[in-house]
């Protein structure tokens, strides 16, 4: 097991080096860098000051130099300044992880509420309205655009119900926790709409597949009453593989909800992710991408743990974590 | 004799698939949606000599017409006939999802197989590398590849700005990451597949690699691809129509779903209704797909659980 991790987590540290090579280098290749937008704003500047600024900032340097400089900044800490900020880029993403975090794990909670009776309901009887009912709103909720679906929303309870607020954070002057709740209102909904349909299909055929074992036929022979059966011997059973699922969802989450977080302008990473992009702001972008992929990561492992967790019989040191 | 009773036998086994494929109504109903969808997208300069419009023409009078005989969806923030936007559109859309969903199936399957038939070091490598690809955050990943200039990889100038550039982009980065699904699906199906009996029988008789690998492994590992791989359209529909609405995938006056809905959300107090029907769209596509990846699947492997 110690083995194990310790080989996960060096996997993940290249993972994450690579992928920090290779985010740094595009970000170079996308079009204007920092200085050519000094150059838009400012018609003064003279070629020698353009010369100038770039040996300041580095930017005259061949690429592999100009990495390995940020590798050993950032491994001392220092992942540099945010352009558009004017502060240290780790100190922009922290507050923004925080309502990501507070966003995603009320959505967590409320698909799993959701879910979990939904698909077990469903898996009692297969083929019924309840079973369709739930099988189309799973693949309503996973086929629809997520712009589309906040678009929508914000239609329909914002522009014409005035019900809730159509993004933002709080409203300025107020912020109290009413105030915020109601501003997470439609993103939340989005955002579990989106998310409720894979849990329920996965509960469901989890169900279905515990359902067909014999201690389930042996339990019903004995006379155990349904609601009691489904419950204490299906459901813990089924719940288990379920773990997994989440530990990887949870991971993706921190960039899955860019576009809601971008639609309802919910300060949460993905956002900052997509306006540092647009902004030209690379050590932001960079380090929201790289803490992004950190996540993931994480979520890998810890569901790869879970796996054993749940069922004792799966070897990982064997390489079955991966099957 | 023997060919014929085989014949016979393949035929009797296409007949049970589409026996049971039937059985999967919403596969059914969604395979009618999509043909009807794709007869729509091909006939768009049809229906522009149809109705008398030019769906590429502004004209600043004729904007946000409700629907009406000579524009039966309206018109958009333009005064461009909506429905025939919507067929341009679905040209793109629909074109671009299928392209690169049949390159990440490609790609996936010389991955994946040779990963799964060689074993070992090899397939340590490629499957580590395949965990490291799935691990990347997708949607802030696809916009930076978006948004690399072209010009500074050194494509020449009247390649990168050509109007078609945008719409090979896309296909290419989808299908960079798209693959893994296949990769995973068919190394898992080949090593399953490389201890049975025929494949064993063959070695015996002293085929070779190439002979196993493609008379023996590869028409096998077909049809779950397939399904796997009917399921990505949908999602690769998605991804399109995300980026094309951010304004970073097709690029206008080119149509596609999701640019469609880029000003939508400006205008949505003074035009709501022009955010209704591209959505709607976008929405039948996807799910009909995926509706479709299920009837597959239950048609193709009848042993898979459902």
């Amino acid at each position: 097991m110690i083995r194990f991790l310790i080989n996960r987590l060096g996997g993940s540290l290249v993972v994450l080096l690579i992928m920090s090579f290779i985010i740094y280098g595009l970000i170079g290749l996308m079009p204007g860098d920092p200085i050519d937008e000094m150059i838009a704003a400012n018609p003064d500047l003279t070629s020698e000051d353009v010369a100038h600024l770039k040996s300041l900032h580095g930017l005259d340097k061949p690429i592999m130099e100009r990495y390995g400089n940020w590798l050993s900044a950032a491994l001392g800490g220092d992942f540099g300044y945010s352009r558009i900020h004017a502060r240290p880029a780790l100190e922009i993403l922290m507050p923004h992880l925080w309502n990501t975090t507070v966003l995603m794990s009320i959505v967590m909670a409320l698909s799993l509420a959701i879910a979990i009776p939904l698909g077990v309901a469903a898996a009692y009887k297969p083929n019924s309205f309840l079973d369709y009912g739930a099988n189309l709103i799973s693949f309503a909720g996973i086929s629809v655009p997520p712009f589309w679906l906040a678009l929508l929303a914000i239609i329909i309870f914002s522009v014409t119900l005035g019900w809730f607020p159509a993004g933002g954070m709080e409203t300025v002057g107020d912020g109290g926790l009413g105030d915020r709740a109601r501003h997470m209102v439609l993103p939340v909904m989005v955002l579990t709409l989106h998310t409720v349909g894979g849990y329920t299909r996965f509960i469901r055929a989890s169900m279905i597949q515990t359902l067909r074992q014999d201690f389930i036929r042996t339990a019903r022979a004995k006379g155990m009453s349904d609601i009691r059966l489904l419950i204490h011997h299906a459901l813990r059973n089924a719940i288990l593989p379920l773990v997994t699922v989440v530990a990887l969802g949870f991971g993706s989450l921190f960039s899955g909800a860019l576009i809601t977080e971008t639609m309802f302008s919910w300060l949460g990473v993905g956002k900052l992710i997509f306006d540092s992009i647009l902004g030209n702001d690379f050590n932001l972008a960079l380090v929201g991408l790289l803490f992004a992929t950190l996540m993931t990561l994480i979520g890998n492992i810890i569901a790869d743990i879970a796996y054993t967790w749940v069922d004792p019989r799966i070897d990982l040191a064997a390489g079955a974590g991966r099957a | 004799m023997t060919i014929q009773s085989g014949a016979v036998a393949l035929g009797s086994q296409r007949k049970r698939m589409w026996s049971r494929f039937q059985r999967h109504r919403m596969a059914m109903i969604s395979g009618a949606l999509l043909l009807g969808l794709a007869l729509l997208a091909v006939a768009a300069p049809g229906l522009e000599i149809l109705l008398g419009v030019d769906g590429g023409r502004v004209d600043l009078y004729q904007r946000f017409q409700l629907p009406s005989l000579a524009h039966p969806l309206g018109t958009d923030e333009l005064g461009r006939d909506l429905l025939v936007r919507l067929a341009y559109g679905g040209q793109v859309s629909l074109s671009v999802a299928l392209v690169a969903a049949a390159f990440s199936a490609v790609l996936g399957t010389l991955v994946g197989l040779p990963a799964g038939y060689f074993g070992g070091r090899f397939d340590d490598i490629l499957m580590r590398f395949t965990d490291g690809v799935i691990s990347l955050p997708l949607l802030p990943l696809l916009i930076v590849l978006v948004a690399v200039d072209l010009e500074k990889l050194g494509v020449p100038a009247d390649i990168a700005q050509s109007p078609n550039a945008g719409l090979y982009r896309i296909i290419f980065i989808i299908a960079l990451f798209g693959w893994t699904t296949v990769a995973r699906l068919v190394r898992a199906e080949t090593l399953a597949l490389k201890t049975r009996g025929f494949v064993r029988a063959a070695h015996a008789m002293g085929a070779n690699e190439a002979t196993v690998i493609f008379r023996h492994i590869l028409p096998n590992v077909v049809s779950p691809t397939i399904v796997a791989t009917t399921l990505s359209v949908g999602n690769i529909i998605l991804l399109e129509s995300v980026l094309s609405f951010l304004g970073m995938g097709i690029q206008p006056p080119m149509a596609s779903w999701g640019n469609m809905l880029t000003n939508a959300q400006d205008l949505m107090w003074s035009a709501p209704q022009l955010a209704v029907w591209p959505g709607l769209f976008i929405f039948f596509t996807v799910i009909s797909f995926n509706f479709l990846g299920d009837g597959l699947q239950d048609a193709l492997d009848p042993r898979a659980l459902n």
